[in-house]
C-alpha cells in the first residue's frame, strides 16, 4: 500500500464533443474544445509548474508560474487561462520561461519562512516542490525587507490552522470556498502588499466558514493545515473508503501512518463527491478512537446490575442461550431484531438472515423505518422501484430545482454544494419548507419561491401545485399518454382538478399564499428540466407515503422522469439507508423488495439458506415495542441503532425495552438503548471493517478496512458467531462472500462483485445482464412497473392539532456539525459549534412568553416534557418551534408522539403540538435520564471487582 | 390499532368503494403481522366500534379470506 496521490490537471475537464489537436513540446495531443493548455499538457504527460491552479476550480491566472510560449503569439501567456486551439504549437520549457519562473519563485520565497525542515507541510508542499522544479538556488532580494513573516496565526478552528506568514495569496482557498463549497466565507482583503486572506472580522471559528476542508485541501503551502498532520506528521499510505455519515456517501482516502489515521481526504475519483467533503466526513472521525469506545463484550442479568466484562465466547453463548430460552418459553415469534442504516450492506443482510433463518421469524426491521420507509412505499407504488431516480451528477442539467422538506446545506452538505453551483449557473429554485433554510437566501443563491407551509400541510401543497398544472393546461400530455397508466391518470385528473385542491381553497390551512404557489407550479411545469429533492420533512408525517406519491404524480405530470436533470430524489439521512432497505431488512420483504408471501422469492431463499421461511410479514419496530408492552415479545438483537434516543415517544420505547428479558446491543458506545440491554457486543467503526454502503443515488461503494477492529471482531463476524451459537451455521470468510450471496439472490444486484466495484470505483444498481455497469438514471423509456401509476392523494390532516394547552407546532431537524443521535459527532470537537440542542422560537412567540435569548425553556407535549435553551429566530414562523435531536440529554423525542405514516409506520416527528414556557430546572425525565446513564455506565472491573461508574463515559 | 386501520382506510377512501376495500385488505395482509391481524379481527368480531367503514369491511374480508385458507 502506498500513499495515493491523484494527478492534478490544473484546470477542470471539459465535456465538449468537438476535439482539438495541438502540439506541446513536440508531442501531439487531442483534447475536448475548451480545455486549457495546462490540462492538455498534463494529458500529454508534461506537467507545467503551477501554484494558483488546481483542477477542481476554474483557472485564475495569478501566480505567473505556468507561463508558456506559443508559436506565432507574442509574450508568455499563462497556460491555465489559455485554451487549446487546433494546430497550436506550445513550448513549456525555454530559457526565457525558465528565467521568468525562477524570478517569480524568487519573489514568493523572499517573503516566506524558510523553516521547511520543521514545517508541517514538509513533503507535501507545492511551494517547496515548485522551488525545486524551477531550480531556485538563491533569493537575491534577501529576507530583511518588508515582509509578512510575523503575521498572526489563527488556531481558532478545532481542526485546522491558518498560518498567515506562509500564505502566498494565490486565492486557491478563497476560490475553493466560492466555487467548490459555495459558502463565500473567505476573501482577499487589502491591495498590493497588504493583500491577505480574511475569513471575516475576527477568526475562522467565528466566521461564516463551515469547515468543509476545501480551503485546506486547496492550499499549496502550509498556511491552511490539518492539526492532525501538525501533530503526527505526513501519512505514508492511503486506504480508499466511504464516509459513514450522511446518504451522500462521499469517497475518502483514509491517510495513515501504520495503524493510525492521520487525515481523511476526500477522494477525487469518488463519483458521489468528486473530491469534496463536509466537516463531518473530513474532520469528525475522532470518535473511532474515543475513550468511550467499549472494547470488551459485557453481560448483566438485570438492567439495574453493573456490566460484567466477559470473553466473546461467553457473551455470544449467553445471548444465544437467552434467545433460545425465550423462544422455548414464549414461542418462536417472541424475539426479533433491528439493523441499522449505519451498518454495511453485508452486515444488514446477515442480521436479517439471522432473524429469518436462525430465529425462524420475520421480526426484523431497520431504522429506515423511522426515516425513509415512505419513500420505498411511495416510489414502488408509482414507479415500481423503491429508490430515487437519478444520480447526483444529474443536477448539473436541472433548470428548476424544487427542494421539499430537506435542508441540504446542513444534512447533505456535499450535494448541497453541487446544487448551489448549479443554482449559481442560473437554475431556478423553489423551496417548500416551514422554516427559512439557508438555501432560501445565501450568497449568490436565492429561492425564486419559498413556500413556507405549516407543518403537516405537505400533501395539500403538492396537490395544489398539481391542480394548477392540470387546470391551466400545463400537463406534459405526450409523456403521460406514452408512459403512464391511462385509467389511473384519468381517475386522478378528475380528483386533482376539483376546486377544493386549488391553491386558493387550501391556503387557509397551508398558509402558503395562493399566488406564490401558482407561480411556483407554473415555473416547475414550464421552466425546463424540473428536479425534486426531498428529505425527512416529506416522509416523517402521518401522510409521508401519500406525499411521496404526490411528488411522483407531479414528476410524471410534467414529464420530469427518465432523463438527466429531472426526477424524484430522496436525500437519505444516513449513509446506508438505501442499502438497508435493499438488503431485506423490512419485516415484509426479502432483499430486492420481494414480499415474503411471494412463493418464488421465498423458495429461492429457502433453497439457498436450507431452512423453511415464514410467508407472513413480521413486526415493525413500533409493533415490536407494542408487543413487548403487551408481554408477547421478549428479546431483541439490535445492531448499530439507538432506538431509545431516535424513536418517537421515548416513554413508550423505554416501557417496551424495559419489559424484555434479553436485549442485545451491538454498538461502538454504551448508547441510550444500552441502558436497557443485558448483553453488549462491542461493534466496529467504518474504519475497522470491509463491506459496502449504498448511497442516496443507489451507488454501491466499498468500505475498506484501514485498521483492525478495536474489540477484535468486525460486526459481520459477531452476527455470524451469534447465528452459529443459535444453531444456524454461517461460514463466510470475508464480506465479499456475503455480497456474492446477495448477488445470487437479488436480481438488481446480480452483476455486483467486489472486483467490479474495485474496477469501476462504484456501481449504481440495478446492475445485471441488462446494465452490467449499473444504472445512473432510472426509468428511461419506461417505468420499472411498466406504466407509471398516478395515485389519488387525498389530503388528510394529521390528528396532531394545536390546542389551547399546546398552541405551538414543534418540528425537528438536523444541524451541519452534528449527526443523528450524536453518537459519533458528539464525541468530536464538532461540539464547539453545537454543544447542545436549542429551541428556535419566533420573536413574537418568545415575547408573548417572556422568553429571552438563551433562557432555559420547558418544551411540553401530551407525550412528555423536556427542557432546553431558547434561540430566538425569524427562521421559524410564528406558531412553529424547531429543534434538533442530536444530544441524549435534550430528549427531543420525549415530546414527539405515537402518530405515524399510515402506510409504513414512519413516525410523525415533524408535527407535535407543544407549549413552551420558561423553566427554572431540568425536567423530571432529564433527572431520570442522568440517573439511568450513571447506571448504564457502571462496569465491574475484571481485575478488582470494583464498580467503576462512568467508566465507559457518557 | 383502530387508529392505524382508520388511517389506512382514509388513504384508500379516495378510490371507488370496491377498489378501496380491496386496497385496505391488501395493505393489512401485506404489512400487518399475524398478531396484529388477529387483534383487529377479534375487535371486529366484538362490533368493531370506531372503525372506518372501509377498514371494517376490509377486516371482514380478511377474516373470510383466512377462514377460506383454513378450509
Amino acid at each position: 500500500m502506498a500513499l495515493i496521490q491523484e494527478i492534478d490537471y490544473g484546470t477542470p475537464a471539459r465535456m465538449a464533443e468537438t476535439l482539438v489537436t495541438l502540439e506541446i513540446d513536440g508531442r501531439p495531443v487531442t483534447v475536448p474544445r475548451g480545455t486549457s493548455v495546462m490540462r492538455a499538457a498534463v494529458d500529454a504527460g508534461i506537467p507545467v509548474p503551477k501554484l494558483c491552479a488546481t483542477d477542481n476550480m476554474e483557472a485564475f491566472g495569478s501566480c505567473r508560474l505556468c507561463l508558456v510560449e506559443i508559436e506565432g503569439r507574442r509574450g508568455t501567456p499563462a497556460s491555465c487561462t489559455t485554451l487549446a486551439e487546433p494546430g497550436m504549437q506550445v513550448r513549456t520549457q525555454t530559457p526565457r520561461i525558465a528565467r521568468l519562473r525562477r524570478g517569480v519563485m524568487e519573489l514568493y520565497i523572499s517573503d516566506h519562512p524558510l523553516d521547511c525542515l520543521t514545517c508541517a507541510a514538509n513533503g507535501d508542499c507545492e511551494l517547496q516542490d515548485m522551488a525545486g522544479v524551477v531550480g531556485l538556488r538563491e533569493v537575491r532580494y534577501g529576507y530583511e525587507g518588508k515582509n509578512h513573516l510575523q503575521a498572526p496565526k489563527d488556531e481558532s478552528n478545532p481542526y485546522f490552522t491558518f498560518e498567515a506568514s506562509k500564505c502566498i495569496v494565490c486565492s486557491r482557498c478563497v476560490r475553493a470556498c466560492e466555487e467548490v463549497q459555495g459558502t463565500f466565507a473567505l476573501t482577499i482583503q487589502g491591495r498590493g502588499f497588504d493583500s491577505k486572506v480574511a475569513s471575516g472580522p475576527t477568526n475562522f471559528l467565528d466566521s461564516e466558514c463551515v469547515s468543509c476542508g476545501a480551503c485546506v485541501q486547496a492550499c499549496p503551502t502550509a498556511t491552511l493545515m490539518d492539526k492532525t498532520v501538525i501533530a503526527k506528521g505526513q501519512p505514508e499510505h492511503s486506504v480508499v473508503t466511504t464516509c459513514a455519515y450522511c446518504g451522500v456517501g462521499c469517497a475518502f482516502k483514509a491517510e495513515m501512518q501504520g495503524g493510525e489515521v492521520v487525515r481523511m481526504m476526500p477522494y477525487k475519483d469518488g463519483k458521489a463527491n468528486h473530491g469534496h467533503s463536509c466537516v463531518k466526513g473530513r474532520f469528525a472521525w475522532g470518535y473511532a478512537t474515543h475513550k468511550d469506545r467499549i472494547t470488551k463484550p459485557m453481560i448483566r442479568a438485570k438492567i439495574t446490575d453493573a456490566w460484567r466484562e466477559v470473553t466473546w465466547e461467553e457473551a455470544i453463548n449467553y445471548a444465544a442461550g437467552e434467545f433460545k430460552r425465550i423462544q422455548a418459553k414464549y414461542g418462536r415469534d417472541s424475539v426479533g431484531g433491528i439493523t441499522s442504516s449505519r451498518c454495511t450492506n453485508e452486515e444488514t443482510y446477515l442480521v436479517q438472515k439471522l432473524i429469518r433463518a436462525a430465529f425462524g421469524n420475520n421480526n426484523v426491521d431497520t431504522c429506515a423505518r423511522v426515516c425513509h420507509s415512505p419513500t420505498g412505499y411511495g416510489l414502488k407504488t408509482t414507479f415500481g422501484t423503491s429508490a430515487g431516480t437519478q444520480d447526483f451528477d444529474s443536477v448539473d442539467d436541472s433548470d428548476v430545482i424544487m427542494v421539499i422538506g430537506a435542508n441540504p446545506t446542513d444534512a447533505h452538505p456535499v450535494f448541497a454544494s453541487r446544487m448551489k453551483k448549479r443554482l449559481r449557473e442560473g437554475a431556478h429554485l423553489i423551496v417548500v419548507d416551514p422554516r427559512r433554510i439557508d438555501l432560501v437566501k445565501s450568497p449568490h443563491v436565492h429561492a425564486d419561491y419559498h413556500l413556507p407551509l405549516l407543518p403537516g400541510a405537505n400533501v395539500a401543497v403538492i396537490n395544489a401545485m398539481a391542480h394548477v398544472i392540470v387546470t391551466e393546461g400545463l400537463v406534459d400530455e405526450g409523456f403521460v399518454r406514452e408512459r403512464c397508466d391511462a385509467e389511473a391518470f384519468e381517475q386522478w385528473r378528475k380528483f386533482i382538478a376539483e376546486e377544493r385542491n386549488s391553491p386558493e381553497a387550501t391556503e387557509p390551512f397551508t398558509a402558503v399564499p395562493a399566488a406564490d404557489l401558482r407561480a411556483a407550479a407554473r415555473l416547475f411545469a414550464t421552466g425546463g428540466n424540473g428536479a425534486i429533492y426531498y428529505g425527512l420533512g416529506v416522509t416523517e408525517h402521518s401522510q409521508g407515503s401519500t406525499m411521496v406519491m404526490g411528488m411522483a404524480n407531479l414528476a410524471m405530470l410534467t414529464g420530469n422522469l427518465g432523463k438527466r436533470g429531472v426526477g424524484v430524489n430522496p436525500l437519505r439521512g444516513q449513509n446506508n439507508v438505501q442499502g438497508a432497505c435493499d438488503m431485506g431488512s423490512f419485516p415484509h420483504e426479502f432483499s430486492g423488495y420481494r414480499h415474503v408471501s411471494d412463493e418464488g422469492a421465498r423458495k429461492l431463499f429457502q433453497d439457498a439458506w436450507q431452512v423453511p421461511l415464514q410467508d407472513e410479514p413480521g413486526l415493525r419496530i413500533s409493533n415490536m415495542l407494542d408487543a413487548a408492552c403487551e408481554g408477547t415479545f421478549k428479546g431483541m438483537y439490535i445492531e448499530g441503532e439507538d432506538i431509545v434516543q431516535s424513536d418517537p415517544n421515548t416513554q413508550h420505547v423505554t416501557a417496551g425495552m424495559g419489559a424484555m428479558e434479553c436485549v442485545v446491543v451491538q454498538d461502538l458506545f454504551l448508547n441510550e438503548t444500552a441502558s436497557y440491554a443485558h448483553v453488549f457486543f462491542p461493534g466496529s467503526s467504518f474504519l475497522e471493517k470491509d463491506g459496502t454502503f449504498t448511497n442516496a443515488e443507489r451507488r454501491i461503494s466499498r468500505v475498506r478496512k484501514a485498521i483492525p477492529p478495536v474489540a477484535g471482531m468486525a460486526d459481520w463476524e459477531i452476527t455470524q458467531a451469534l447465528s452459529n451459537a443459535l444453531g444456524y451455521p454461517m461460514n463466510y470468510r470475508h464480506p465479499s462472500e456475503i455480497m456474492a450471496e446477495i448477488a445470487r439472490l437479488t436480481p438488481s444486484f446480480a452483476g455486483v462483485t467486489y472486483e467490479k466495484i474495485d474496477e469501476l470505483g462504484s456501481i449504481q444498481w440495478p446492475c445485471n445482464a441488462q446494465a452490467p455497469e449499473g444504472t445512473p438514471v432510472m426509468h428511461i423509456g419506461g417505468f420499472v412497473r411498466g406504466k407509471g401509476r398516478f395515485m389519488i392523494t387525498e389530503f388528510v390532516p394529521t390528528e396532531e392539532r394545536t390546542t389551547g394547552r399546546f398552541p405551538l407546532i414543534l418540528t425537528t431537524g438536523r444541524i451541519l456539525t452534528q449527526y443523528n443521535v450524536g453518537a459519533q459527532t458528539a464525541r468530536t470537537q464538532n461540539n464547539v459549534w453545537h454543544a447542545e440542542d436549542l429551541l428556535e422560537i419566533h420573536p413574537f412567540d418568545a415575547e408573548n412568553r417572556g422568553i429571552r435569548e438563551g433562557d432555559r425553556v420547558s418544551l411540553t407535549s401530551r407525550a412528555g416534557e423536556t427542557t432546553l435553551h431558547a434561540r430566538i429566530s425569524e427562521r421559524v414562523q410564528p406558531g412553529v418551534v424547531y429543534t434538533t435531536f442530536h444530544h441524549g440529554f435534550t430528549g427531543a423525542n420525549v415530546v414527539t408522539t405515537e402518530f405515524e405514516d399510515w402506510a409504513t409506520g414512519c413516525p410523525e416527528y415533524k408535527v407535535t403540538a407543544v407549549q413552551v414556557s420558561l423553566a427554572r430546572k431540568m425536567s423530571e425525565w432529564q433527572e431520570h435520564y442522568l440517573e439511568t446513564r450513571k447506571q448504564t455506565t457502571q462496569i465491574e472491573s475484571a481485575l478488582s471487582g470494583q464498580i467503576l461508574t462512568g467508566a465507559a463515559g457518557d | 390499532m383502530v387508529h392505524r386501520a382508520n388511517q389506512i382506510a382514509l388513504f384508500f377512501a379516495g378510490y371507488p368503494h370496491d377498489e378501496a376495500v380491496a386496497g385496505v385488505t391488501d395493505h393489512l395482509k401485506k404489512f400487518w403481522e399475524r398478531r396484529m391481524r388477529e387483534q383487529i379481527v377479534a375487535y371486529v368480531a366484538q362490533g368493531g366500534q370506531g372503525l372506518h367503514e372501509l377498514a371494517f369491511e376490509a377486516v371482514k374480508r380478511l377474516q373470510s379470506g383466512a377462514a377460506a385458507a383454513v378450509k
